[in-house]
């Protein structure tokens, strides 16, 4: 047999391979560092610049006119809050049955496949071609009572965009439901329906509202489907039939005048609309911890 | 997973009408709100076709590659808002995807202690939670004033070439290509590591049973064995990033003059659209449909092929 110089088995810092090895590892670190480094700079920025225009003022009260200082964001708040509102009322129902349906009743057949197909193209569906969508069906054919521009508009574009999110988080805390939970509500002769609802889907429910949460907060920061349907309003909501502010809303159209007041609620508006999306996603990790133990 | 056909069978107890009545109901119902996804669908398509019928019978294809947008005088070409939604897009993919996949790769392999790891790749997520409307914003008052001057320099240094050949003056394609970055950057790296924790520990154990260093076990074997999820969120990642709206409307220009310049104004279909269909009427309306039917067949195929080449490129273990 041939004896070869086996090496030491000990770490030769000075071979090529190692020194690679070392270089990749610094790129790798070096590019995790340029991906976290946009979100510390954006919040820190939000918190700071909008945080320090924050008065009890600037949240209660209406915008001023353009080019006049003082007012607030009150309306914009609001609105966004009933736009979203509106949106979880006609999404979280339709999604979680569409959800029960893929998982309960159909896993396999044309039509579920072809349900969860179409759940993968809606959620691969630009957000703004949802609001041309309802542009298109609602807010140009003037379908409510003759309106155009309206809250509800606004809801149900929102709501086309979360339906996605929450029938494959369903579909998906759903199928994890062990299996002999469902046999043991039938083998004590619970109905299909019984089986469901008292026991399925409470079994699945952190899972969903994890989702939903996030599915919530997604909408609240949506802004394109909202220029063609809720448009804007600089007054107290006037009702679901009529134009409606919002906080998103509220930024792009201040953020592009040139005035500084009018800066300054861009600045504001984001800061609470992204504290409010920060504490919905704790929200939703602390129900997700749920659905884990 | 469904229960069996007929699972009354396996009760012995009769069930009043009613109860039956119950289920078929509940049963109905899930099949009509499941329906719901097709309705959407359809709807979505036959308001933009519908829409855009005028402007489609007026302009024919002629419209993809014409780049005369004129209100006025009713000559609509989109090839500028195309060029802009492609190019845009995939020079935001070039820069995130490395820097994407090496975040999620430092992120799973044992570089790091699991605790920061953690909170790095949750830091991540979070990044994907900032509407686009607020990265906009910062992205006007803060990265674009801050990036000016370098873009100056390249201006000066690389002027004579096409890509360079404009003056900065403010916003445009390479402010809007890196607010895309930081916008899709998320989602590459949480598909990216999903897929890399999905690669069996044997397979790294087998590589470092035979000797090889960390990266010559991630670029010889786990990413090879990752590839098709990583594909996957890249292709999902290129769908996002032509159909983002209000990040890059805010920081691109909305110019429909065409220009090679990177540092240049700029326009893509759904910055025309938000940009626009507020104050459009009549034959523009239609011509804005026209252009959102493109954007959605473009982003429909990137989602399509993305589903493929997951299927096609999956390895099964």
């Amino acid at each position: 047999m041939t004896s070869f110089n086996r090496g030491s088995l000990t770490l030769q810092p000075s071979l090529a391979r190692n020194r690679w090895n070392q270089l990749l590892t610094a790129t790798a670190a070096l590019f995790t560092a340029l991906a976290v480094l946009p979100l510390i700079v954006v919040i820190a920025y939000v918190l700071f610049k909008g945080g320090s225009l924050i008065t009890l003022q600037l949240l209660t009260e209406l915008p001023p006119p353009p080019g006049l200082d003082g007012g607030g964001i009150g309306n914009a708040i609001l609105g966004t809050l009933i736009v979203t509102l509106v949106a979880a009322l006609i999404a979280v129902p339709v999604g979680v049955g569409a959800g029960v349906y893929l998982a309960e009743f159909a896993s396999v057949g044309w039509f579920a496949r072809f349900v969860r197909f179409g759940t993968n193209v809606l959620a691969g569906v630009p957000s703004i071609i949802c609001g041309v969508f309802v542009y298109g069906l609602l807010v140009s054919t003037r379908l409510f009572f003759n309106q155009s521009y309206s809250a509800l508009a606004g809801g149900i574009a929102l709501a086309v965009l979360m339906l996605p999110t929450v029938i494959k988080t369903t579909d998906e805390a759903l199928k994890l439901v062990p299996q002999e939970l469902r046999w043991g509500a039938m083998g004590v002769g619970a109905s299909r329906f019984v089986t469901i609802t008292r026991v399925t889907l409470p079994a699945a429910f952190s899972s969903i509202a994890t989702g939903v949460v996030l599915a919530i907060a997604r909408a609240a920061g949506e802004t394109a489907p909202l220029i063609f349907t809720a448009l804007f309003s600089p007054f107290w909501p006037e009702g679901l039939f009529n134009p409606i502010a919002s906080m998103s809303v509220l930024i792009y159209n201040f953020a592009i005048m040139p005035y500084e007041a009018q800066i300054a609620l861009a600045w504001a508006s984001s800061f609470v609309l992204v504290v409010m999306i920060l504490l919905a996603n704790l929200l939703a990790r602390w129900l997700g911890r749920f659905s884990n133990t | 997973m469904a229960v069996g056909a007929r699972p009354e069978l396996f009760s012995q107890r009769r069930r009043p009408p009613w109860e039956l009545l119950i289920d078929r109901g509940f049963q109905k119902l899930a099949v009509v709100l499941a329906s719901v996804v097709g309705l959407v669908l359809v709807g979505i398509l036959f308001t933009v076709l519908g829409g855009a019928r005028e402007a489609i019978g007026r302009f024919g294809l002629a419209f993809l590659t014409t780049s005369n947008w004129d209100p006025i005088g009713e000559h609509y070409g989109a090839f500028t808002a195309i060029y802009g939604t492609v190019v845009s897009s995939l020079l935001a993919l070039a820069i995130a995807v490395p820097l994407g996949v090496g975040t999620a790769i430092f992120l799973t392999e044992n570089i790091i202690p699991l605790a920061i790891r953690q909170v790095l790749g949750v830091m991540v997520e979070l990044l994907a939670a900032i509407p686009s409307v607020v990265l906009g914003l910062w992205g006007i008052f803060v990265m674009e004033p801050f990036l000016r001057p370098g873009l100056e320099s390249l201006h000066q240094w690389l002027g004579w070439l096409p890509f360079f050949s404009t003056t900065p003056l403010g916003p445009g394609m390479a402010p809007a290509v890196l607010i895309l970055v930081v916008m899709i950057l998320p989602i590459i790296t949480a598909i990216s590591r999903d897929s890399l924790q999905q690669v069996p520990l044997t397979l790294r154990q087998a590589a470092y049973g035979v000797g090889t260093t960390r990266w010559g076990a991630i670029v010889h074997v786990i990413l090879p064995a990752a590839i098709s999820g990583i594909t996957g969120g890249v292709m999902l990642a290129l769908g996002r990033a032509m159909g983002e709206t209000m990040a890059v409307t805010m920081l691109i220009g909305n110019s429909n003059n065409f220009s090679f310049s990177l540092l240049a104004p700029a326009n893509t279909i759904s910055s025309m659209l938000a940009n626009q269909f507020g104050e459009a009427d009549g034959l523009q309306v239609s011509a804005l449909m026209y252009a959102a039917l493109v954007l959605m067949v473009l982003t429909l195929l990137v989602n399509l092929l993305a589903q493929v080449i997951v299927r096609r490129l999956s390895l099964k273990y």
